[in-house]
């Protein structure tokens, strides 16, 4: 009997495992696929729970990344704003908003600004400090008059059509900002000209880079990493 | 004694969150593996680490899980909260149903834990006194919940340095914590490796017990004084030997559990021939061993 149950057990887990590695490539059983979704979500829940306009990131002591930080886009070659064909650059602040805007460099860097030394976390789980200088988000959407109704945010841009939308309460962080200075130097084009969106409340792939449009919706719109299978959410 | 449904070795409840246990740290692991693997080195941009030889060496591929980046990462931060509640249904049915007696450090832990190394070194023959588990069993699988938390304390750390920056600078910075989670999973691992290895060598039976709940008393390591790969004793043959210089009672177990040993014996002084119903005190076992 014992020997039955015994030999019952063994044969079940082999077989179980056998099953199991069939079903299994290096990401796992396929039918995984919706029960990691709704982990997702939940853990969005927490993650939003416990993001706050309070809880400030502190870059630590030591010294700026500079040219050690990476540069990254999805373009095959470093995107660079066409002037000569489109005219100049200008960020367009719009979607669910009562006054929208249109901002050329110039009328940025006139805006009220802030020059922050922050972490920059990326999802591969390197961390970089850096300091930028711009405008905060949350100065544009007050500029613009972003409708109660709108609790998200898109962040597009002129890299292959490469845009973020995030929730409300990050994109209005006071760290948040539209960055166009990186360590006292206008940015250059491998690392976002003429700007770029910069928090330390986003992983880096939610930090849009060349933007052009800032749109207040009133749902969330993905995203061009967040529709390739990375958190939506992706705050650290 | 023969009694015909004998008590398991472990509840149905450690049984249950122990091999839950196995499937998710395995998860965990792997998958935490691969996320390394996007950028296996320590070090902040633009600076270096002092503690890591092996600086932007991946660790190799069919070791990790989940594919890439985003799919181990959707594994990991899933798996967690299973592995989390795990520990804590584990832990709280251990604390409410006495368990923990079989578990938590006596004062003379540190002198059997010795004298089980002199033993597994052939210093000492005859396998020391034990309760249900051995002391060096014990100090493992009472540091392994203490390390887990570790492992939930530094994650949290690297998973949320902004939200929850308190930790994180508790754990030296965003680099310092992700080394530090690093190395809580390395020691988690080193143990379970070592605790595998060790069913397998030394008590096979064991392997029983943690899924039916099945365990002979006289083929315990402590009855066949077995060591990896070696034991002294033939468990079907009843073999005499001299008793020691004082009778010693063989149970520690919690909840007045019977050990029957004694009843496998010929040498009637070797165990106590009562059943040995032990009630923990603070220490189980007698002064004068």
């Amino acid at each position: 009997m014992t020997m039955d149950r015994r030999r019952f057990l063994a044969l079940g887990g082999l077989s179980l495992s056998a099953m199991m590695l069939e079903a299994c490539n290096s990401q796992g059983p396929a039918g995984a696929k919706g029960i990691l979704r709704w982990f997702e979500r939940r853990n969005e829940g927490v993650e939003r729970f416990l993001t706050s306009h309070t809880r400030i990131d502190a870059a630590e002591s030591g010294k700026l990344a500079g040219r050690a930080m990476p540069s990254y886009f999805v373009s095959p070659r470093v995107p660079v704003w066409d002037a000569a064909a489109r005219g100049p650059w200008a960020l367009e602040v719009s979607g669910a908003v009562s006054r929208p805007l249109r901002l050329t460099l110039e009328d940025l860097a006139k805006l009220p600004s802030v020059t922050q030394r922050v972490n920059h976390y990326c999802v591969e789980g390197w961390e970089a400090v850096t300091q930028l200088t711009g405008v905060r988000v949350s100065t544009l959407a007050r500029l613009a008059g972003a409708r109660p109704d709108a609790g998200y945010v898109d962040f597009q841009s002129f890299d292959s059509g490469y845009h973020e939308s995030w929730d409300l309460e990050s994109a209005t962080h006071p760290q948040t900002i539209v960055a166009y200075a990186r360590e006292g130097r206008f940015l250059n084009p491998a690392y976002g000209a003429p700007a770029r969106v910069h928090s330390p409340v986003k992983l880096g792939y939610k930090n849009t880079k060349y933007p052009t449009k800032i749109v207040f919706l009133p749902a969330r719109n993905g995203g061009y990493w967040s529709d390739r299978g990375y958190e939506w959410y992706g705050g650290p | 004694m023969a009694d015909p449904k004998p008590k398991p070795r472990h509840h149905w409840i450690v049984r249950a969150t122990h091999w839950v246990n196995v499937v998710a740290l395995t998860i965990m692991a792997a998958s935490g593996l691969r996320i390394f693997n996007a950028y296996p080195k320590f070090a902040r941009r633009g600076e270096s680490f002092c503690c890591w030889p092996w600086e932007g060496t991946p660790i190799p591929a069919w070791l990790t899980f989940g594919g890439w980046l985003a799919g181990a990462r959707t594994w990991h931060f899933a798996m967690m909260w299973v592995l989390a509640l795990n520990g804590l249904v584990y832990l709280g049915f251990v604390y409410l149903h006495g368990e923990w007696r079989d578990l938590v450090p006596r004062r003379r832990d540190p002198r059997d834990a010795w004298e089980m190394v002199r033993f597994y070194l052939f210093v000492r023959a005859d396998h020391p006194r034990q309760g249900k588990h051995n002391a060096l069993q014990k100090g493992v699988y009472f540091a392994f919940p203490i390390i887990g938390a570790l492992a939930v304390l530094t994650g949290l750390a690297i998973w949320k340095p902004v939200s929850l920056g308190w930790i994180t600078s508790l754990f030296g910075g965003y680099a310092w914590a992700r080394y530090w989670h690093f190395v809580v999973m390395l020691t988690l691992v080193a143990m379970s490796v070592a605790h595998v290895f060790m069913v397998f060598a030394v008590d096979p039976q064991s392997l029983r017990s943690m899924t039916t709940g099945g365990y002979d008393e006289s083929r315990s390591p402590e009855a066949l004084d077995a060591r990896p790969f070696h034991r002294r004793r033939d468990p079907v043959m009843k073999i005499s030997r001299p008793a020691p210089p004082s009778p010693v009672m063989a149970g520690s177990g919690g909840e007045g559990r019977e050990m029957e040993i004694a009843g496998d014996r010929s040498e009637p002084g070797a165990r106590d021939a009562d059943g040995a119903t032990a009630v923990i005190e603070d220490d189980p076992r007698e002064e004068g061993r």
